[in-house]
């Protein structure tokens, strides 16, 4: 889709003011909720989430259950106010595949074959919605998982890269997403930089992929740190507690 | 039923018979209430209520659409709540279940009865145009006691919703936005509702601005819920009392000290006794709370 917002200025900076190599801004809250046994709060940018970890436990229905390991049930939902127009709640086609490839990315960092015939369930809800949902959502997922202290090999983290008026750049806006020639969300494990999720659409040459996906992992490393600063910072304030 | 129930049962009955309860409250206090307003960007008007470690939050969007035949003149609200998974072990994906569609029937009546919303004022076009107003709650943590939770965020979140005209006006064509611009301009002519600025005189008619306006209200009424446990009445239970109480009432008081809604659930009865000691907690806290939610909106 073509418009004729000037998605980069003449001095180089995007509409918000960043610079093409720039994310926004990140916060990351760990166990914000009473009831769920790991939970975060992350803001990216407008993005406003919340993730809940339950389990593991039993896997229900039955027949969902492995004899040899656990299941991961990520489920992605937005909120109906989160968007310009009302989305009407409930599962659309959308959001069930969103849910489908975060619960893929973090089955592959989970030890699940410690908890056999087990679910973990990933709730992952858009309180706020302005581009790069999904990213923002199974990083906010990684450390709902941490706090609820399931086994894991590595916290997952994501972000995206994308194409605007010829230029890559990093993490898309609510503009440059619409307006925006390509877009590219990866997840991956920082240990080892192994990619968990990876999704395109729009149009890249090869060269411009390439460099989209190295400015994304960069990306993704930065978010780490605010991960596991958050975490810490949970960590902190138990033992902080505790000797009290 | 499971052994936990029965053994919790038992601790908190017994606390009760010292007169106290499980977190220390006395049987007619409120945990700490929290409200929060202008949370979501998106949303026209929004709320995150905590009560204790219950929470909360409602959005409301709104919509132009067509208003029901026999209320041609009337704009139209709707409410939906959310019990996601996300709040509590307890809670499944998939359509509302009998508790979130009750829960938002409450919510609702109690907006919709007292005549909150004034929507006679939301009148665009009779037959035609009317705003929709979009009230949707969601349970982001369940310790108990979502009808306050809920209904407290629905009132904080509509009292401060802006009636969203210019994002309408944005979505039309050049034509279309003068005609439209017209016709919602009249709106402000409606006592109550013109105080809104719009264009400053005569000269600048063809340019007239049309902004966005608080949503019109009137003062709400306030819900307050307590459950009775053998023979004790609690108010505002937490998840541990509401899951082992024999009957809830829920009583809506105004800020006159009228009631003007109650909704009784739950298996068990009331005496008569128990009723009158009910409104009594009800019409106490009921002034409390109104004075936070008057707060949380900056007045």
């Amino acid at each position: 889709m073509k418009s004729d917002i000037k998605l980069i200025t003449d001095e180089g900076k995007r509409l918000d003011g960043r610079g093409p190599h720039d994310l926004r801004k990140i916060k990351i809250e760990a166990g914000v909720l009473h009831r769920a046994d790991g939970s975060c709060y992350l803001e990216w940018g407008g993005n406003k989430v919340l993730a809940a970890v339950y389990g593991p436990r039993e896997a229900v229905p039955r027949h969902t259950q492995n004899p040899l390991k656990a299941i991961v049930q990520a489920r992605y939902n937005m909120a109906a106010f989160s968007v310009e127009d009302r989305k009407r709640p409930g599962p659309d086609r959308r959001s069930v595949e969103i849910s489908k490839v975060i619960s893929e990315a973090l089955e592959k960092v989970i030890l699940t074959e410690y908890f056999p015939r087990a679910s973990i369930d990933v709730n992952i809800e858009v309180l706020d919605a302005e581009a790069g949902t999904r990213c923002a959502g199974l990083s906010a997922a990684a450390v709902a998982l941490v706090d609820a202290g399931i086994p894991m090999r590595d916290i997952p983290v994501a972000c995206a890269a994308g194409k605007i008026e010829g230029q890559v750049v990093l993490d898309l806006g609510k503009e440059e997403d619409n307006f925006g020639d390509a877009d590219l969300p990866i997840a991956i494990s920082p240990r080892t930089d192994e990619v968990l999720l990876l999704q395109m659409d729009g149009h890249f040459t090869v060269n411009e992929f390439n460099q989209a996906f190295d400015l994304a992992l960069k990306g993704c490393h930065t978010v780490s740190e605010i991960q596991k600063k958050a975490i810490l910072e949970k960590y902190q304030s138990v033992v902080a507690e505790v000797q009290e | 039923m499971t052994i936990v129930p029965v053994i919790k049962r038992d601790y908190i009955t017994k606390l009760a018979e010292q007169g106290k309860r499980i977190d220390g409250r006395t049987f007619d206090n409120y945990r700490t209430i929290d409200i929060e307003t202008k949370v979501v960007n998106k949303a026209e008007g929004s709320a995150r209520v905590k009560i204790g470690n219950t929470q909360v939050l409602c959005g409301i969007k709104m919509d132009i659409g067509e208003p029901f035949p026999d209320t041609p003149t009337t704009g139209v609200m709707s409410t939906a709540a959310e019990f996601v998974p996300l709040a509590s072990p307890d809670f499944e994906s998939g359509p509302p279940r009998e508790n979130a569609i009750e829960l938002a029937r409450v919510v609702d009546r109690g907006v919709r009865e007292s005549q909150v919303i004034q929507l006679e004022k939301l009148c665009i076009a009779p037959s035609e145009k009317v705003w929709l107003v979009f009230i949707d709650i969601h349970i982001l943590d369940y310790d108990g006691n979502l009808f306050d939770a809920a209904s407290l965020a629905a009132l904080a979140a509509l009292l401060t919703t802006k009636v969203p005209v210019s994002r309408f006006l944005k979505t039309l064509n050049e034509k279309e936005r003068a005609s439209w611009q017209e016709q919602l301009a009249d709106i402000y002519r409606i006592p109550g509702v013109n105080e809104v600025p719009f264009g400053s005189d005569e000269t600048s008619t063809n340019q007239k601005k049309v902004e966005d306006f608080p949503l019109p209200m009137i003062e709400p009424p306030i819900s307050c819920t307590a459950v009775k446990i053998n023979d004790f009445v609690l108010f505002d239970p937490c998840f541990d009392e509401e899951v082992i109480a024999d009957v809830r009432l829920t009583v809506a008081t105004d800020h006159k000290g009228d009631l003007r809604a109650m909704q009784k659930g739950l298996s068990g009865s009331f005496t008569r006794e128990e009723i009158q000691k009910v409104i009594k907690g009800a019409l106490d806290n009921g002034q409390e709370i109104r004075k936070k939610l008057n707060h949380s909106i900056g007045k």
